[in-house]
């Protein structure tokens, strides 16, 4: 009789192994992005002219990033409810839709950093670009390997396997949210 | 193994439509013109939806307790990060010490953004 105890039901610490995982991943992602966006409001705070330069940020795009942002972790909540269930095809059609969820912020993210370059800020025109470029980006490769990641467990999940896994990538991906959350009013708003 | 959260799904919908509503309001922050209360709103509807986030669709707030202790140091190792630093970051010249370049920077960066920056 074969059983499969790895992640899945053996528990330390109280919890799952890999739920543990997340929520360690999820502590030194606190480090780098605190750190990045500390060293940025420090700067911002020091630099007032720097408010001429996130004047030229489009809001609206970011806005509606947030929104896309939000709606997506909407859907991985519900894939998650749906894989306590034990309905694992329809947690794999609500990570498909948080895939497409970061797919669409990233195309959103693309045109928005098109129309930046092409108005002549890029990463070396100032202390504000270089920061918006760093942690916008950084940001933006966390929402593309969580999508990448989501569709893998996606098609576990379609064939009802690894069911735990779509808690944790979830985990994730609402952590990835939080740190627009903050990014958006930092980079777009505050003028 | 099931997760701390079986059979206990709060209403996931009601919940991000308050996260829109908040958004909304603080997209139409700006619109007020007064400074203080667009940041205000800006940073405050921020906090509000980190933590609405975090509680409801995270599921801090029934995982175990150290989860929430965990980031909250870590968040408390950033501020301490913050305190330390800032005051070289922030001001531009001390007992001993000036940062000549920063000082150059804001004000050519005031004088060519204009009166409204200086």
């Amino acid at each position: 009789m074969s059983s499969k105890p790895i992640a899945t039901s053996r528990s330390a610490a109280g919890l799952p192994t890999a739920r543990l995982v997340t929520w360690w991943v999820i502590a030194s992602e606190i480090f780098i992005f605190g750190g990045l966006l500390a060293s940025y409001v420090m700067h911002r705070l020091g630099h007032p002219e720097w408010a001429a330069q996130a004047a030229h940020t489009h809001t609206w795009a970011g806005a509606l990033n947030t929104f896309v942002l939000l709606t997506s972790s909407l859907f991985a909540v519900l894939a998650h409810k749906a894989a306590d269930s034990g309905d694992g095809a329809r947690a794999a059609r609500f990570l498909r839709l948080t895939a497409l969820g970061g797919t669409t912020f990233l195309c959103i993210k693309a045109f928005e950093w098109t129309h930046e370059i092409e108005a002549g800020f890029v990463l070396s025109s100032g202390g504000f670009w270089s920061f918006y470029y760093t942690a916008a980006g950084l940001h933006g490769l966390h929402v593309l390997a969580g999508v990448i990641i989501m569709l893998f467990f996606a098609a576990d999940a379609a064939r009802n396997e690894e069911l735990q896994r779509v808690e944790c990538i979830g985990i994730y991906w609402h952590f990835v949210d939080i740190i627009w959350i903050f990014l958006f009013p930092l980079l777009y708003i505050a003028r | 193994m099931s997760s701390p959260t079986h059979a206990h799904h709060p209403a996931y919908v009601k919940i991000w439509a308050v996260l829109v509503v908040l958004l909304m309001v603080s997209v139409l922050g700006p619109l007020t013109g007064i400074r203080w209360l667009m940041l205000l709103l800006a940073f405050g509807i921020a906090v509000v939806k980190a933590y609405l986030v975090a509680k409801n669709f995270m599921h801090v707030n029934i995982e175990q307790r150290w989860i929430a202790y965990l980031l909250i140091v870590s968040l408390a190792l950033i501020v301490v990060l913050f305190a330390g630093v800032a005051p070289d970051v922030m001001k531009h010249r001390g007992l001993h010490w000036e940062n000549r370049a920063a000082q150059q920077a804001v004000e050519a960066g005031a004088h060519a953004a204009g009166p409204a920056h200086e």
